[in-house]
């Protein structure tokens, strides 16, 4: 038989032999209850402790690079949407800077406050659901799923009554923003904004000083700050590790140089760290939209000038990021000077987060391996792409 | 059979504390209120299923939040997402291992056809070319109400299933297979690419 397009599709086998050294070899995934999407990891047990971590990839292979490089510029907005699709108005704008920085595309104030706004509310309930997620993985079935996710809906009534979508937004556009705020819309965004900060307290009187949880989360998955920054981790888990590094503070790309926040950091880098990164993270989210609503300019959305149909940039190449809720989201784009791009490439946070899996799950037992998995934050649409 | 029953004698039982059904109108109004669907989900639509499960939507109104991560104890699985040509042989092995009757959705435009990444190399152009599918949902992802309304639509067709006679369902039927082949890689595409004996797109007559 000739080669098969799926001829790595089977992983090589993990032993020799099955018998040697009393190791189980065990496959996780593709259909299992926490692996968030389609991911696998063929682990090979000493009882119940890890002691190799394989995973496999390419469960949900959609293509997004190769369908980039055969779309316009514009066309491939919608797509973004559906990398990482907890976090579409992030994707959104990452896509947009980098196409505005490669094309040198001036936006326009308002926007850039609205675009602050809306990452922010994206980060919010990309939180929460994580947090959601996890505690559902350690085996609090349900409960704080539930919480977690009637914040998410009020979200994404906001989303859905400014963009038309609940998840998939398309809503930033090269230059700008696709249509201005609703009637109604900012005073509902400032009530929801402002009753957060009671499901943050109850959510973490729940889980903060909860003895399982503690007992499951502290010292397991203890990352090295050395072996993040080798590993190119980003994100709430690099900051988890004590690394001052968010880019909305290093780039300050946006309007975020504008406002007072704080970068919240861990020391330890387990994954009760990481968890609480993420209620941090959340808090100061809060202070941002607060002061970015009461500045919120008017003025026009998008800018008059960029010509989105049949849109061309000049002839180079672009790294554009931003800092998204699981980190570092980069697009890379190479022009040709014709309408689609020549090359199209996504640095995807989860799956760089992912590469340290093995590192984090070593020695500690098969049970933790599904926390670890969940504290690192993957969505398999971004990993896989 | 419910035919045998006169509607007008039942209410007047039911008056009297008399409640008058069928086998097979009892066993269909059992299993349509305990539908339990396979905690499986591909992608983006997953989440969607999630938020019809948790607390807004409350998939437990309709007897279907029992999801079950294990395919034997499964009556319904939702496809929900993308399915790439690496993941299809694992659908169509889950829905083999799942005990009959068993029901399948298909939800969202990947899992019809290919939906917004049919142009792509990896990507299966609809679940139904491997597994017979019962309710197709439409959108990308379709809203919480979308699949709502699906699973009424199931509960309906589960509804109107006969037990005995000419046209019983086909899961009472020995002859009908339960099972359907795992397609395997070959050279180029899935082999078969897809099964005949499920996948009957129609044909279009141009004159």
């Amino acid at each position: 038989m000739s080669a098969g397009f799926h001829e790595l599709e089977e992983a090589p086998p993990l032993m020799t032999s099955r018998l040697e050294g009393d190791l189980l070899e065990v496959s996780m995934g593709p259909q299992h209850p926490s692996t968030h999407g389609v991911f696998r990891m063929n682990v090979a047990l000493e009882g119940e402790i890890v002691r190799k971590l394989k995973p496999v990839f390419g469960y949900l292979h959609r293509n997004h690079e190769k369908i980039g490089e055969n779309t316009s510029y514009l066309g491939s907005m919608p797509y973004t949407d559906r990398l990482d699709y907890f976090c579409s108005m992030t994707n959104n704008w990452a896509y947009a800077l980098s196409v505005e920085k490669l094309a040198g595309i001036e936006v326009p104030e308002r926007a850039e406050y609205l675009r602050v706004i809306l990452a922010e509310l994206t980060r919010l309930q990309n939180h929460a659901s994580l947090l959601g997620f996890l505690l559902s993985d350690m085996g609090a079935w349900g409960t704080p799923l539930m919480y977690a996710f009637r914040e998410r809906e009020k979200i994404l009534d906001l989303f859905e009554s400014l963009s038309g979508s609940r998840m998939m937004c398309d809503y930033m556009r090269f230059g700008g923003c696709r249509c201005d705020l609703p009637p109604g819309w900012m005073e509902r965004a400032r009530k929801l904004v402002d009753g957060f900060p009671r499901f943050l307290d109850e959510f973490e009187k729940l889980i903060v000083s909860n003895e399982i949880l503690i007992a499951r989360t502290q010292n397991v998955g203890s990352l090295s700050s050395e072996l993040a920054i080798n590993a190119g981790i980003t994100g709430p888990m690099l900051r988890a590790c004590g690394v001052n590094y968010d880019l909305r503070k290093v780039d300050g790309y946006g309007f975020y140089p504008r406002f007072k926040f704080r970068v919240p950091l861990g020391d330890h880098g387990d994954c009760y760290d990481r968890l609480m990164m993420r209620a941090l993270e959340m808090r100061e989210s809060i202070g941002i939209l607060k002061q970015a609503m009461e500045q919120l300019p008017a003025g026009p959305i998008i800018n008059p000038k960029v010509k989105l149909r049949a849109f061309k940039p000049p002839v180079g190449e672009v790294y554009g990021r931003i800092e998204g809720p699981k980190g570092e989201l980069g697009f890379y784009l190479i022009s040709d000077g014709s309408a689609n791009p020549y090359r199209y490439r996504v640095r995807p946070p989860s799956f760089v987060n992912l590469t340290i899996l093995e590192d984090l799950c070593l020695g500690h037992t098969v049970a933790d391996v599904m926390v670890i998995l969940g504290s690192i934050d993957i969505v398999m649409g971004e990993v896989d792409r | 059979m419910s035919g045998q029953v006169d509607e007008g004698l039942r209410s007047e039982l039911q008056k009297q504390g008399i409640w008058v059904t069928s086998t097979q109108e009892l066993y269909n109004w059992g299993r349509r209120n305990s539908i339990w669907p396979l905690q499986f989900g591909l992608a983006c639509c997953a989440i969607e299923m999630i938020a019809t499960a948790a607390s807004r939507y409350d998939l437990a109104r309709f007897g279907g939040e029992v999801f079950r991560p294990s395919p034997r104890q499964a009556d319904l699985m939702i496809v929900a997402g993308t399915v790439t040509k690496k993941m299809a042989p694992q659908i169509v092995r889950l829905y083999n291992q799942m005990p009959d009757p068993k029901y399948v959705i298909s939800m969202g435009a990947c899992a019809i056809s290919g939906g917004p990444f049919k142009q792509g190399y990896n990507v299966l152009k609809g679940i139904d070319r491997y597994i017979p599918v019962d309710v197709y949902i439409p959108g990308c992802p379709p809203r919480p109400e979308a699949l709502l309304h699906a699973f009424m639509e199931l509960q309906r067709k589960i509804d109107g299933q006969k037990l005995t006679g000419e046209k019983k369902a086909p899961f009472l039927d020995r002859k009908q297979p339960s099972e359907f082949p795992v397609p395997a890689f070959g050279a180029h595409d899935l082999e078969p690419p897809a099964n005949p004996d499920v996948f009957r797109p129609p044909v279009v007559e141009r004159t």
